[in-house]
């Protein structure tokens, strides 16, 4: 089922973040979610996950038990003493929960996801030993094996390599492959531009929606910039529903 | 025989150990994650906050085990409840709106004290009796054992994934509040049983120094929780030990053996202690 935002505005303290954004996301989507800094791309994300409430709008068609979320690496407590394989692990909540034991068909489901993200022999190390492509590394392996329909990716590849981009790249195009939708924040528009076939081009309000080479074009990234301004303590009550 | 003498002959100090080793069973898994979520001082707050509802009990039902029991969990769990509240649907932290719920709790508990005029021995409430458990306290302690090891293995799961990422379980689901609450509960529980062995002020101890300990020596989170636990019991040993031969009350001295062994830790340990740090001027070639 498709993914519709219908006329979404979600807010912090009354100021919008998203603002009247309409989009509908087809199953088996690569959208890039583009824009600005406080534009809103992290947090219409954090909507879709189902991790901060609607002001006004709806989102359509979305389960939240049917979403993979991987948070910026900033949300994640990497001191934490677990190993690659424990945190690997916890991708399984979702279908063992509190006391189910850890199978072998979902011992080998863990050993491939780390092989497919190429972390072998990687299982046992602590996490707070990790640099931070092999965190990104981790995390893409518990998307895996969350094995959800619906992937949302909050700035993957922030400070991250070369080579780890090109080889996680390639676990993004196999989810897409076998018709995942997934939903990816992005600041780097070279990558988007290779990779992604749509994109939403937001500055809170949404700039454009489409195809992404019709998307990003000089004259909508530089309208996006300028609409960006900085949140404003005397804006006036938005009308724009009212009436 | 000097290491178990006191042991065979007085079944007082039988008592005290038992009893001991229950509220550390219980108390100390907790205290490793308390310690690992940064909650070691949020502990202490919460042991504040225990104190006015035992205290207030005192006052009503005097020296009775289910009424301070009680008391001291309703006060708790209260605190709990309305931190917890505040901290997922505001944008205070936790620490700070149960430092706000706990001094509320401390400084009505006070006010009610004095409003009494009754000049208390809360002595007992303060610093504990381990010395003198009786059979409905022991039945006490070790119950409150068991329900937090189960409880605890019930939550393990979803406490280690909030720990290392709050926003994996959703907040909006049951597992992410049950987790968020079942854990402080358990803190509550722990220092409810922690208190009658050694008083509000000092059961933190025996949840946060054997974890604090164990960090030292081991690296992964299961060997964690055993080593600390087994660092709890010999403290618990040294310090009735000590505490018979030289005449000290028992409380402090099994947080200040528990103390001890943090020490030699922080000093001697293989995982960051400071003589390795110190004198290992060698390092790998990859």
């Amino acid at each position: 089922m498709s993914i519709e935002l219908n006329n979404l505005t979600l807010v912090y303290e009354q100021h919008p973040a998203v603002h009247h954004v309409t989009a509908t996301i087809e199953v088996g989507d690569l959208l890039a979610v583009v824009g600005p800094n406080g534009a809103g791309k992290s947090t219409l994300l954090n909507a879709l996950a189902g991790l901060m409430s609607v002001e006004q709008g709806c989102i359509k068609g979305l389960n939240p038990n049917e979403v993979a979320y991987l948070p910026q690496q900033t949300q994640i407590d990497r001191s934490f003493p677990l190993t690659v394989a424990e945190l690997v692990a916890t991708g399984l909540w979702q279908s063992i929960g509190f006391q189910q034991s850890i199978g072998r068909e979902q011992h080998t489901q863990c050993e491939d996801a780390i092989g497919a993200v190429g972390l072998q022999g990687f299982e046992n190390r602590m996490i707070n030993t990790l640099s931070g492509g092999q965190i990104q590394r981790v995390l893409f392996a518990r998307v895996l094996l969350q094995n959800r329909p619906i992937i949302l990716l909050d700035e993957p590849f922030n400070a991250i390599d070369a080579k780890t981009i090109a080889d996680l790249t390639r676990v993004i195009q196999s989810w897409h492959q076998y018709k995942r939708t997934i939903v990816m924040v992005s600041h780097d528009l070279e990558y988007v531009r290779q990779h992604c076939q749509k994109t939403l081009l937001i500055a809170r309000e949404r700039i454009g929606f489409g195809k992404t080479l019709e998307v990003l074009t000089t004259e909508n990234i530089k309208r996006a910039q300028r609409m960006c301004e900085a949140f404003d303590e005397s804006a006036n009550w938005c009308m724009k529903d009212v009436a | 025989m000097l290491f178990i003498e006191p042991f065979t002959e007085y079944t007082f100090m039988q008592r005290a150990l038992v009893g001991s080793l229950a509220v550390c069973l219980g108390a100390v898994p907790v205290g490793v994650f308390m310690t690992l979520r940064r909650m070691s001082l949020t502990g202490d707050a919460m042991a504040h906050a225990i104190l006015p509802g035992a205290a207030i009990a005192y006052l009503l039902t005097g020296v009775s085990l289910i009424g301070m029991t009680v008391g001291g969990l309703t006060a708790g769990l209260l605190v709990v409840a309305l931190s917890g509240w505040v901290s997922r649907s505001t944008h205070l932290e936790e620490d700070t709106s149960l430092a706000g719920f706990y001094l509320i709790s401390l400084a009505l508990g006070v006010l009610i004290l004095s409003l009494r005029h009754s000049n208390l021995d809360l002595f007992h409430v303060l610093f504990g009796n381990i010395l003198a458990l009786d059979n409905a306290a022991l039945l006490l302690l070790a119950s409150i054992c068991s329900i937090s090891l189960i409880l605890f293995a019930l939550l393990y799961r979803p406490l280690v994934i909030e720990c290392v990422d709050p926003l994996f379980l959703r907040r909006s689901s049951i597992a992410s509040a049950l987790s968020h609450y079942g854990f402080l509960a358990l803190m509550v529980i722990n220092l409810v049983a922690g208190f009658h062995a050694l008083g509000t002020l000092l059961a933190i101890g025996i949840m946060v120094l054997p974890a604090a300990a164990a960090r030292f020596w081991v690296r992964t989170l299961d060997h964690t929780l055993v080593l600390s636990v087994l660092f709890s019991f010999t403290g618990c040993y040294v310090g009735l030990m000590t505490s018979y031969y030289f005449d000290l009350p028992a409380g402090p001295a099994i947080v200040l053996s528990l103390g001890f062994l943090y020490i030699i830790s922080l000093l001697l340990g293989v995982e960051g202690g400071y003589v390795k740090w110190a004198t290992s001027k060698r390092h790998l070639e990859a």
